[in-house]
Order: structure tokens, then C-alpha cells, then sequence
């Protein structure tokens, strides 16, 4: 089957697996929304949506009432809709950058997936292969470069909408990003001058990074969350300020900004600001979990090759593949509901807490992070 | 009162951090994730009504199925939002047993989109036909569907016990010739 498929014509390859991202990708961020109002509603004592059936699940008798009330056909149905309500467009935007606006948070959040790679299957020699759309050397460098243009969309949105409050919503968005995106960016440096021995081809690569995760010995298995804590805090912080989540929305907080870059938006195209948002979510804990929790291994010091073996399916790529990919996705949720923990637990920040926070927090830590790492590396490296 | 200076400390570095204070409220909400839920989920599960609830305004009937009401108009004089319209009638000739009580309402209509349940019709009403009772939602797609008829406020009301039987004690007492 693998060979019928490389004897595709490429353009009919990448079209397919360009439909596969949006595919999933959708899907799951359109989810991530649903969950994230199903976990809100728990944690403050609600039940959450649990009104919506569809007539063909309310006849199955247990399984059907318990997907409703976990909500499950919430999520179709706010899909339905979003595409379904009137799309209208306010007499006083500029049309086509206001229609530009979500199409531009698209193309980033979607063009990202296919650098990150979300499983490995071992292949007739026992070697690890990563799994991904696009396997491109630089890894992180593109997603890194690509999800950064996620901010004009922002801009645009705020700027074309011709209103004051998207305005200054669009202004915060784009200062915030660009003062986190350093010291997120800083932050996984020592990480890639830990993978990057001298003498060895550079790489930059997020496969690379969980091969380093998967080595045997005690620092050889250490997910790097633990061999850099410091690191994976200052990243993990940039990530919710770069995904603009709380405690970090400033550009959409509804409390001083109506609602921020968004307010003259509605039904789809404001889904798309959404699914675009989380899908940035899913990239970033996908990142966070390649460079930090080990990627696709189970456990720290349990490498994928191991647990397949223990298993005993290490024969079966295709099960391989699935279990790898099942692991790394379960790390991946586990992380967005870590977002949505944290929304009920911080409150938001002030606008100039955040850049203090930002600029003389964060920025200096990193350094000294980067410092203090590359001398340790270098002395141990020698 | 005596001003006690409170001595602010500096906060220390791990206070500084953030860190410890969201650690511990992570666990917070954590824990607030597994608690039970405490909404009502409306439709079917009904608040309980507590007793002297205020709610639509309804005719009540005696235990013996009769009509207390006998139109003395004292609930629609008292409505402050002029909600109550009754059009007194006659005792109707087939009950000859309750033609002393000579009247009775032939139309009782109140306005739900103007009664503001204050509960005045209920304290003013000498006859005690006229209670606030315990349904509390009221809904209609039209004005007219709003306007609660005769039949319909003895439909809601339904019948009480009633202590007195005031009428039956004054036929009694005519009957023996000390007419009160």
C-alpha cells in the first residue's frame, strides 16, 4: 500500500495530505473549543452544554444519553452554526483585509502541522522514523518562522475592522507576540546546543530533539523538562502569551476591549480566529511535547523501541505507529487542558504587567538560562 | 479603636515568582473540577417552593367544590397595576341553597402582563377565594394567551381547605332566626 501511494503523482500526494491536515486539524481544534467549554463548566461547578442529539444516537439506549450529556454533538452543532448564521460585514471595515483577516490565521496555524512530526513507527533494523507530512531539517526554525505570521492576521483583523477597541486589540496582540517571541525563541536554544554535539551535522530538527529524549542512561532518557526546568517554564510561559491565552489575552480582553480584535467579527470567519487559535494551541503543545516531554516515548527513561517490545509489536510498524502517535496526541491533550486549567486559575494580567513580565522577567532569564547552559554544555561536551 | 500598624514584608523571592500562589491555585480549581455540580438543570428538576411563596394570582374553590368568590371587587379597587377586571353576576337559579349569597363573579379576568404579584388581591380579599399560590412560571406567544379567565384561575387554584364555611354558618343562623 506505502509503495502504491509514492506512486502517486506528487501534486496528487501533497493535495491529499494537504486535505489530511485540514481534516484533522479542524476537527481537533474545533473540539479543543468544545472541550474547553465542557472543562470551564467543571471547574465551575456546571454540567456544560449537554442539550444536543441527534435523532439516530438518542436510540441507542446507554451509549446515547451518556454522549449527551458529555456534550459530544455540541461540537457539530456549533459548527453547524457557525457556517449556517448570516456572515455579515460591517458598512464601515475595508472589505478585503477584514475578509483577509481570518484566512491569513488560517495559513499559518495549518501550514505549521506539516513541520511537526507526531509519531515514529521502527522500521526492519529496529531504527526509529519519525512521522510527519514535511520532514524538513530546520523543524523548529519553520515553525517557529511560519506561526510568528500568525500575529498579522491580528493586526489586519484590528486594522481593517476600522473600530477603536479591534484597533488597540490588534496593537496589544502584535506587541505581546513580538516581545514573547524572544524569549520563547532563546528558551529552546540550549536545548538544540545540548542535540547539536560539535563536530556533527547541525540540525534543528524536533525529531532529532526526541532521539536525544530516547537515549540509554540516566541523562540519555531524562525528558528535557527535567534536565532543563527553567527552559521549559520560560517556553511554556512565551506559549500562552504567543497563543494569547489567559492569563496573557490582552488582545481579546473582553473587560477593556469589548472584544479585542474580534468584535466586528462573526459566524465563520470568527470561527476561523477560533479553530486558527487553537490550532496554534495543538502546534505549541506539540512543540512542548517534542522538545520537553519526550515526544512519542511513554514514559521518562521508557523509549518508544522499549515499550513496543514490551508490547511485543515492535514487528508491526502500522501498530507502532498508531500506539506512537496515541501517545504524543495524549500528551498534546493533556497539555491543552493544562491551558484551559490554568484559564480558570490566573486571573489576567494587566497590559503592563504582561510586557514587564515579558521584557524584564522572562528575556533575562533566558539569557542567563542560555549562558549558564551553554557553559554546562560546553564543559561537558569537551 | 486603637490603629494596630500592620508590618507589610517585602515578598520573598518564591512569593515573587508567582509560582507557588498558581500551584496552589491549580489545586483549587482542580479540586473544584471534581466537585459535584451545583446548577439546577431546570426543566426537570423543579426548585422546591418555599412555604408563603408569591406566585400567579389564582381562584380558589371550598372543599365542597363551591365558589368562594362572591365579586365584591375589593381585590380590583386594591390592585396597584389595575390588573384585576371583574364583572360581578347573579347567583345562578340552580343553586338555590346559595341564593343568599347573591353574587358571584361572571367574568374574573387578570392581566399577567400587568400583575406585579404583589399579593394585595390575597390580603384584601374578605372571603379568602383569591391566593398566590406556587406556580411561578408563566408564558404566553400572544397578549391574549396572558390574560388569565375565570376558568382558568379556578383551574389553577384548585381548592383549599377552608376553616370557616362562612356561608353555611350564616344560612344556619337565618334558618334559626338570629340572622348574626
Amino acid at each position: 500500500m506505502a509503495d502504491f501511494y509514492f506512486n502517486l503523482p506528487l501534486w496528487f500526494r501533497l493535495l491529499v495530505q494537504g486535505f489530511a491536515v485540514i481534516m484533522v486539524v479542524f476537527p481537533i481544534a474545533g473540539f479543543c473549543s468544545l472541550a474547553e467549554r465542557k472543562v470551564s463548566a467543571w471547574i465551575q461547578g456546571r454540567p456544560g452544554p449537554n442539550r444536543a442529539l441527534p435523532v439516530f444516537i438518542a436510540w441507542v439506549p446507554v451509549l446515547g444519553p451518556f454522549l449527551q450529556r458529555l456534550g459530544i454533538f455540541h461540537f457539530m452543532a456549533d459548527g453547524g452554526k457557525m457556517l449556517f448564521k448570516e456572515d455579515s460585514l460591517p458598512g464601515h471595515v475595508n472589505k478585503f483585509y477584514f475578509i483577509l483577516a481570518p484566512i491569513v490565521a488560517m495559513m499559518p496555524a495549518l501550514t505549521t502541522v506539516t513541520t511537526v512530526p507526531f509519531g515514529a513507527y521502527l522500521d526492519a533494523a529496529g531504527q526509529v522514523i519519525p512521522l510527519g507530512l514535511a520532514r524538513v531539517d530546520i523543524g523548529l526554525l519553520a515553525v517557529f518562522a511560519v506561526s510568528s505570521l500568525g500575529v498579522y492576521s491580528l493586526i489586519l483583523a484590528g486594522w481593517a475592522s476600522n473600530s477603536k477597541y479591534p484597533f488597540l486589540g490588534g496593537v496589544r496582540a502584535s506587541a505581546q507576540l513580538i516581545s514573547y517571541e524572544l524569549a520563547m525563541t532563546l528558551s529552546v536554544v540550549p536545548v538544540f546546543l545540548w542535540i547539536n554535539s560539535p563536530g556533527m551535522p547541525g540540525t534543528m530538527s524536533l525529531a532529532r530533539a526526541v532521539e536525544f529524549q530516547s537515549l540509554p542512561g540516566f541523562f540519555g532518557g531524562a525528558w528535557f523538562i527535567f534536565i532543563m526546568p527553567v527552559a521549559a517554564l520560560i517556553f511554556l510561559v512565551s506559549l500562552f502569551a504567543e497563543t494569547n491565552r489567559h492569563p496573557f489575552d490582552m488582545a481579546e480582553g473582553e473587560a477593556d476591549l469589548v472584544g479585542g480584535f474580534h468584535t466586528e467579527y462573526g459566524a465563520f470567519k470568527w470561527g476561523l480566529f477560533f479553530v486558527a487559535e487553537y490550532a496554534h494551541m495543538l502546534i505549541g503543545s506539540g512543540v512542548f511535547t517534542l522538545l520537553f516531554l519526550g515526544g512519542w516515548n511513554p514514559l521518562p527513561w521508557v523509549t518508544l523501541a522499549q515499550f513496543a517490545a514490551l508490547l511485543h509489536v515492535a514487528q508491526l510498524p502500522l501498530v507502532v505507529g498508531l500506539l506512537s502517535i496515541g501517545i504524543f496526541l495524549g500528551k498534546v491533550i493533556a497539555l491543552i487542558f493544562f491551558f484551559m486549567w490554568v484559564r480558570w486559575t490566573v486571573p489576567r494580567f494587566r497590559y503592563d504587567q504582561v510586557m514587564k513580565l515579558g521584557w524584564q522577567k522572562l528575556l533575562p532569564l533566558a539569557i542567563a538560562n542560555l549562558i549558564a547552559y551553554a557553559i554546562g554544555i560546553a564543559v561537558i561536551q569537551k | 479603636m486603637a490603629v494596630i500598624p500592620l508590618e507589610r514584608k517585602p515578598l520573598s523571592f518564591a512569593e515573587r515568582t508567582y509560582l507557588p500562589a498558581i500551584a496552589s491555585g491549580l489545586k483549587t480549581t482542580l479540586k473544584h473540577l471534581f466537585a459535584p455540580n451545583i446548577t439546577m438543570e431546570y426543566p426537570e428538576q423543579r426548585p422546591a417552593i418555599p412555604p408563603g411563596y408569591r406566585g400567579v394570582p389564582t381562584l380558589v374553590k371550598d372543599p365542597h367544590g363551591r365558589e368562594k368568590c362572591v365579586s365584591c371587587q375589593l381585590c380590583e379597587f386594591v390592585c396597584p397595576p389595575k390588573a384585576i377586571r371583574i364583572t360581578p353576576g347573579e347567583i345562578p337559579a340552580d343553586a338555590p341553597e346559595r341564593a343568599h349569597v347573591e353574587k358571584g363573579p361572571q367574568a374574573f379576568d387578570i392581566d399577567m402582563l400587568r400583575c406585579i404579584y404583589c399579593g394585595l388581591c390575597q390580603e384584601v380579599c374578605p372571603e379568602e377565594a383569591i391566593f398566590l399560590q406556587n406556580q411561578y412560571s408563566m408564558t404566553g406567544y400572544t397578549r391574549e394567551e396572558m390574560v388569565n379567565h375565570k376558568d382558568r384561575l379556578y383551574e389553577l387554584g384548585g381548592t383549599l381547605p377552608d376553616e370557616h364555611f362562612k356561608w353555611d354558618k350564616k344560612l344556619d343562623a337565618e334558618k334559626h332566626g338570629n340572622a348574626h
